[in-house]
Formats: structure tokens, sequence, C-alpha cells
């Protein structure tokens, strides 16, 4: 092992060098302006026109997503695990199609789909739907969207933390010390997906806080598409801006890894 | 007496089975929500991309009708090249990622530092998954016109610039090789101990042993990531519309230009072609993908 030394450790050398420069340089990047140093960048954003407006919108849809997403993968995925394991090809397929639609081609059929609504439901009460799930204050259709992208994401941290408990026999525990099937379910099955569920929570919140291509193309402005927006105006706050999100999504990503072990989101991809 | 004791056992059986059913049946309709919401959400804009690509609308009457025009057109002139572009960039770069990924895996998994190990794969979860717009700045910040790096090494002097194809490499690289690192991870510590040693006691040199013992084993696990980077690659829009604009030419950005109509109005019904083009790129991905998998978990059981 130690002649491999060197080799190892101009490997990691160049690694931690390519993965790191561009963080510092965007550093310096938004505190240098010409011979000196200044926060000026981060200290104007709070002030700076639709910072707020968009940060709300997109926790607002995060908020929203997070809990729509767990609503629907929950209940199914103990369902898997209780009664009908039979169906457990039908909710993989179904978790995995968006793998194969990127975001891009998923937004270009839900852009038709709007469009369907003042050419052909325009008399029909389908139409006021179609116009609610777009309003700009709070549009469902992100929502939606950003449900159906999480479903990888959140199918697999389910999966992994219902993997580690054995469901039926807790749940028949809890039914021999008197609880109802309720009881059982949310006193005694969900406490034990706190991590799960916690994981599931945070990668649907990074992946809601930093999405661009289906907020932008739909026409709204959540947070990442204001910063896109700033960038030609303002490129050093736009910079200082992204700093702060990375390191916050990361902080947050880092410190979940840490409480509930490796992050293995991607592994299928 | 052993009919008494039958009677006694099938009635809970029979308890038993009832209940079963009925567990079966709030199963089923536990997984309901979730098909609904697929169904809206995800299969109305999934239909409604395949009608559109197969159909065009004619102006003058506004009737429609089904063809296979807009994939003929999307397939021809600026949409092909954009197209080509795509897979050219995915290929590259996942290529690269693949042996980069290859290894710092390697690298990280030799290493007698668990703490190191664990820093690296936790960072790489976290790197592979969330770039994007940030990334993009990240980057323009560094190695940009105006860039951190750019001015202080005098890289513009050298025709060097992060808005073309290399560019969108380095930058695609910062998020493909983690996602190697985190695929590759599980199959190089598969590798047992035991066949290196069983190499070197046969004669065999270091380099002989990754050709003859180590490559062969990684090489599904190598294929089945390379093609995982590529679908990657192939998918990014965000990246690259924030920092290229428009100057390469990728296939996600024509769908984007399609769809907004900045270049030609009624290129919609073609930006769905487009999509449908992708997501057959995208499927035979997945198609080569998910087999590749399951033989390399083989390996590692």
């Amino acid at each position: 092992m130690a002649r491999l030394n060197p080799w190892r450790w101009a490997v990691l050398g160049l690694a931690a060098l390519y993965f790191l420069v561009p963080l510092g340089a965007s550093v310096v990047f938004s505190v240098d302006v010409g011979d000196r140093v200044t926060f000026d960048a981060y200290s104007r954003i709070l002030g700076t026109d639709g910072f707020g407006d968009s940060l709300l919108l997109a926790l607002e849809l995060a908020a929203a997503t997070i809990a729509l997403v767990l609503l629907v993968m929950v209940p199914a995925s103990v369902a898997l695990r209780l009664g009908a394991p039979r169906l457990r090809p039908v909710v993989e397929i179904v978790c995995s199609l968006p793998l194969v639609v990127p975001p891009i081609a998923f937004v270009a059929g839900i852009s038709t789909v709007l469009k369907w609504g003042p050419e052909h439901l325009a008399r029909t009460p389908f139409f006021r739907t179609m116009v609610a799930i777009q309003n700009p204050d709070f549009p469902v259709v992100l929502v939606l969207a950003y449900a159906v992208m999480a479903l990888p994401f959140v199918h697999q941290a389910l999966d992994a933390g219902l993997r580690a408990v054995d469901v039926p026999t807790l749940v028949e525990a809890a039914r021999s010390c008197g609880a109802n099937r309720t009881q059982a379910l949310l006193r005694a099955v969900l406490p034990n997906l706190r991590g799960a569920l916690l994981n599931a929570s945070f990668l649907t919140l990074a992946l809601v806080l930093g999405e661009y291509t289906v907020a932008h193309l739909l026409g709204f402005r959540p947070f990442a598409v204001w910063i896109v927006d700033i960038s030609g105006a303002q490129a050093q706050m736009s910079v200082a801006v992204s700093v702060l999100s990375l390191l916050v999504t990361w902080v947050m990503l880092l410190a979940l890894a840490a409480a509930g072990g490796r992050t293995r989101t991607t592994s299928r991809g | 007496m052993t009919a008494a004791l039958t009677e006694a056992a099938q009635a809970p059986a029979a308890a038993a089975h009832r209940q079963q059913r009925r567990r079966r049946a709030t199963g089923t309709l536990a997984v309901v929500p979730l098909l609904v919401l697929a169904s809206v959400a995800f299969g109305i804009p999934a239909l409604a991309m395949l009608n559109g690509a197969f159909t065009v609308r004619d102006p003058a009457t506004g009737g429609t009708s089904y063809t296979a025009a807009n994939l003929t057109t999307s397939l021809h002139g600026a949409y092909l090249t954009a197209l080509l572009g795509s897979v050219k960039l995915s290929a590259v770069s996942a290529a690269l990622g693949t042996v980069l990924g290859l290894l710092l895996a390697q690298a990280v998994v030799t290493s007698r530092f668990r703490a190191l190990r664990e820093a690296v794969l936790t960072a790489s979860g976290v790197l592979a998954n969330f770039g994007g717009v940030p990334l993009a700045f990240a980057f323009v910040a560094t190695l940009g016109n105006a860039g951190v790096l750019t001015r202080s090494l005098g890289l513009r002097d050298t025709g060097w610039s992060l808005y073309s194809f290399s560019g969108l490499t380095l930058v695609y690289l910062y998020f493909l090789v983690p996602l190697m690192v985190l695929t590759i991870t599980p199959a190089l510590e598969g590798l047992r101990v035991q066949w290196r040693e069983a190499a070197e006691n046969n004669g065999a040199t270091p380099a002989q042993y990754w050709r003859h013992v180590a490559l062969p084993v990684l090489a599904p696990s190598l294929l089945g990531g390379f093609v995982l980077l590529f679908g990657s690659a192939f998918a990014a829009y965000a990246t690259a519309a924030a920092m290229v604009g428009s100057s390469v030419p990728l296939v996600t950005l024509q769908i984007a230009d399609a769809l907004s109509g900045n270049v030609l109005v009624g290129q919609e019904n073609v930006a769905l072609a487009l999509s449908l083009d992708m997501v057959v790129v995208a499927g035979l991905v997945m198609a080569v993908y998910l087999p590749l998998q399951r033989r390399s978990a083989r390996w590692l059981a």
C-alpha cells in the first residue's frame, strides 16, 4: 500500500484543487472591487428588488411539494411492505419514469397542455382550473411538476429507510399491544421512518430551490430564475447569491448525511 | 376430537385469510394516490408531447393533421447539429468523467483514512445532485471573461473561452465526476483482496492484474456508469443556459428557444419532436444501464 502513496496524493490533490478553486474564486470575485475588498454584494442582496419575493415563492413551492410528494409516497411505500408487494414493479416503474424524460422534455409537454386551456377548453369548467393552477402568486402547476421530478429521489430515500425496518412485525407488535391499524401506522411505523422522511424532504427542498428549467420555461420566477435574471445587470451579486445558495444547500445536505449515514441518492440516477 | 381441533384451527385461519384480503385491498388503495398523481402530472404532459410531436397545424384552415414532418425537421439542419452537439458533448464529458471518477474512487477506496472516504463520498452525493445555476455562475466567476483565474493567469491571451465546447465539458465534469465516484465505489469495494493476491502469487504484475482481472470485473459497472453520466449530461439545461446562452449548439437550448418562440414562431411542435428525440435517447440509455447494473450487482454480492 505504501508504494501507491504518491500516486494517490496526486489524484486527491488535483481533485481537491478542481472542486475547491471555483468556490474560492467565486468568493474572491464577489468581494473584490478593483483594488479593495468589500462585502457590498452580500449586504445589498437583502434590499434588491425581487429577492424576498422569489425566495419566498421558492420556499412555499418547496413546502407544498414536500407535503404532496410525502403524502403520496409514504402510504404507497408502506403498503408495498405490508399488503401489496405485487405492486412493487408498478411503483418502481412509475418512480423511474421521470428519469427517462429529461426536465426540458417534460416542460415541453406541460406547456403544450397548458396551451389547450385557451384553445379547446375555454367554455368548459376545466378552463377555470387551468387558470387557477397557473396563478403567478402560487403556481400549482410547478408543485405538480416538482412532485413528479422528486419521485425517484423520494422513492429511493423511503425505500432505503423501510429496508431497515421490519414493518409487518412492527405493526403486529403494535396491534397486540392493543393499537388499531391507524395508531400502529402513525405511532409505531412513522416514528421509525423519521430519518428517511427527513432525507426525502431535504432532497426535495434542494431540488425545488435549485430548479430552473421548468420554472423559467413556464414563465414563473422563483429563486433560481431570479438569480439568472439579475446576473446581466449585477454580475457580482448573482455570484454572491450563488455562493450563498450553494453553501446553504450543501451545509444542509452535509448535515443530513452526517445525521443519517451516506446519501446514496444517485446510485440509480 | 380431531374434528373439533381442525374446526378450532380453521376459524382463526379463516379470520387471518379475511384479514389478509382486507389488508391487500387497503394496500392497493394506498398506491392509488401515487398513480393518480403520476397519470395527471406526468401522463398527460407525456401524451401531449407525443401527440404534438406528430401533428402539424395548417395555418390557413386551422385544422390539424398527423404527420412525421416534425420529426423529420427535428433531424435536419440546425436541429440535427444541436442534437449531435449534445450527443458529442455528453459522450466526451461522460468518458472523461468515467476515467477521472474511477481514478478518484480508487484513490479514496484504498485510503486508510475512513474519515477521508466518508467525506469524499458525502461530498460526492451533494455535488452530483445539485449544480445547476449556481454552478454555472461559480465557473463564470472563476474562468469566465472577467473571471478571477482568467485575469490573474492571463488566460485570454491564450485564446481560452469558458463559453465553448471545452469550457462546458470542464463545468459538466464538476457534477459528473462525483456521480461516477458514487456509482463505481460499491464495485471497487467488491474487488476482493484475494483476487489480487492470487494474481500476484501467479506472477502477475499490477498492470496485468488490472488488465486481466480487475477491469473485466469492473467493466459492467464502468459501462453502466458511463451511460448514466451520458444521460445526466444529455439532460442538463440550466447550467448551459445560464452560462453560454446559445453559443454552443445543444438540443436542450434549441428546445427552449423553440418553445419560447425565440427563433421562429410556430416551432412549438418541432420542440416537442426534439423532446421526443431526447426521450428516445434517454430511454436507450436506461435500457442499456439497467441490465448492466443488474449484472454488476452479481459480483458485489
